[in-house]
């Protein structure tokens, strides 16, 4: 569950690049599936072997949790900005499929979709920082069911209510989210077993899913006048927000507020 | 191992689920016994809402008693909890360039079965749903998740990977072959047509132990989806 509709400018929408002429072009939709492994070549000669590289854009929440990973592991890698309104080869050819943000790609090879590439982070780089899925197989279990549902039951439909056009469509999808904080505030108090985070003591796979998401909470907030975290309704994650706000990873990575309230309102009924 | 194979796993399940039917062949694929549990959707049982009161779907596989829920984390679930069964996603390596080749085998594999989770399933119920210009959208859709499959698999027996024949990808994947006739009965293409690599890869997983004694025939799905349509009062 990426970038490519969820927070861009409507013209950007449906994923047809207004170019012509080019191999990227995606205005053919007819055209062959590329092979992963061509790909892989293709993107290996742009990307250099062995270096890290993060095609984002910088208000994506999915973004968001690729660099929360990145930072955790205390891995270097270099962030390229696309211009979602224009796709770099390097981009298209690395993610076809989806053609959504982020990608990252490791000695030239593109990984895709965020929760897979935290979790790639997380096995690729087992020696560094904190390992961000635990060890037992079913608490990892437990902690995939609700890395699932926060994109599926939570990211989904708050994601639509800046795409509608009826008031009425707004609500409901507003009403989907709700009722998904509601039952996401039970799953953090079975994951954290009462600790601070979903992972424990420490920050965890889920709380980097969840944790992308915080500037676009906030800024949420700021707009509705309301906490999408209630205190009262939610006081788990309300407490998760201020604390996970405090990390140093969140600091250095998430974006700022005041700056995703502005791009935010682009979206938001005249 | 013997003490495995006696392990208590029940599967909260419905005959048709494509879904639970990965469950059951990657059980069967690990040489795990299974207690297999008919649910009545209209009336779920006790069992079912408490185990996933968050989605009160199935399948929901019961491990000694603890539920997991969503087929691709029980799939990911019975890898990790059986680590001596034939696994399905390559096992992570200790460390240096053995771990990102690993890690990267893992994630293509979890991209591609989460590939077939957001478009393989709704897109054939468009199919069947729609009429008229929609339907042919859908079908248009459905060629191309079944070619894009089709170019990831190349020229491979299998998508594999885990050391066992069959890998994530293709217990993924697997189950909907059986909805294949009903996609090219209301969609009006063929797959042999469309995808032959695709095609022969499905009558390869077919003569497989595991597969066949977990899936249903073409022609029961789609008397399947028959009664479905009468059910929705869809012409």
């Amino acid at each position: 569950m990426d970038d490519a509709g969820c927070l861009e400018p409507p013209r950007d929408r449906v994923n047809h690049i207004p170019t012509t002429g080019t191999s990227n072009s995606t205005t053919q939709e007819a055209s062959t599936p590329i092979s992963i492994d061509r790909i892989g070549s293709e993107v290996k000669k742009m990307a250099g072997a062995g270096e890290l590289k993060l095609l984002g854009m910088w208000a994506s929440p999915y973004v968001s949790r690729a660099k929360l990973a990145l930072h955790l592991k205390g891995v270097s890698y270099e962030y390229v900005e696309e211009d979602l309104g224009n796709k770099s080869e390097l981009f298209l050819s690395s993610n076809p499929v989806h053609k959504t943000v982020p990608v990252l790609i490791h000695g030239g090879r593109p990984v895709c979709e965020s929760s897979i590439i935290v979790q790639y982070i997380d096995e690729a780089f087992p020696g560094s920082g904190v390992l961000l899925l635990p060890a037992d197989p079913y608490e990892r279990a437990v902690a995939r069911f609700w890395a699932a549902y926060i994109d599926d039951k939570l990211a989904a439909p708050w994601g639509k209510v800046y795409r509608v056009e009826t008031e009425e469509e707004r609500a409901e999808y507003m009403r989907q989210t709700h009722a998904a904080v509601d039952a996401l505030e039970g799953g953090l108090e079975e994951c954290s077993k009462g600790k601070a985070f979903f992972g424990g003591d420490g920050v965890g796979y889920v709380d980097v899913v969840l944790g992308g998401l915080v500037s676009w909470v906030r800024a949420g907030d700021r707009l509705s006048g309301g906490r999408l975290f209630d205190e009262a309704k939610t006081p788990r994650l309300a407490a998760w927000l201020e604390r996970f706000g405090e990390l140093d990873a969140a600091k250095a990575v998430l974006q700022d507020v005041d700056r995703v309230v502005e791009y935010s309102k682009q979206f938001l009924p005249k | 191992m013997a003490a495995e194979k006696k392990a208590d796993l029940v599967l909260l399940d419905f005959w048709v689920s494509p879904f639970g039917q990965r469950c059951r062949i990657a059980m069967a694929e690990k040489g795990l016994d299974f207690e297999y549990r008919e649910e009545d959707l209209a009336n779920k049982s006790d069992l079912l809402l408490r185990s996933n009161p968050v989605h009160k779907k199935i399948p929901v596989l019961l491990h000694a008693g603890r539920p997991v829920c969503e087929s691709l984390v029980i799939l990911s679930y019975l890898d990790e909890a059986f680590p001596d069964t034939p696994q399905l996603l390559p096992p992570l390596s200790a460390a240096g360039a053995g771990a990102a080749d690993a890690a990267y085998a893992r994630a293509r594999a979890r991209f591609w079965a989460d590939y077939i989770d957001k478009k393989l399933y709704d897109c054939g119920s468009r199919l069947w749903k729609l009429k008229g210009e929609p339907q042919a959208q859908a079908r248009a859709e459905m060629v191309e998740i079944l070619r894009t499959l089709e170019a990831e698999l190349g020229d491979r027996d299998f998508f594999g990977g885990g050391g066992g024949r069959l890998g994530f990808v293709d217990v993924a994947l697997v189950p909907f072959t059986s909805w294949f006739y009903s996609y090219e009965r209301y969609g009006g293409f063929s797959v042999e047509e469309a995808c032959p690599k695709l095609a022969a890869w499905a009558r390869r997983c077919g003569e497989i132990d595991s597969v066949a004694k977990h899936l249903h025939s073409p022609e029961k799905v789609y008397d399947f989806i028959g009664v479905l349509k009468k059910k929705y009062g869809i012409e």
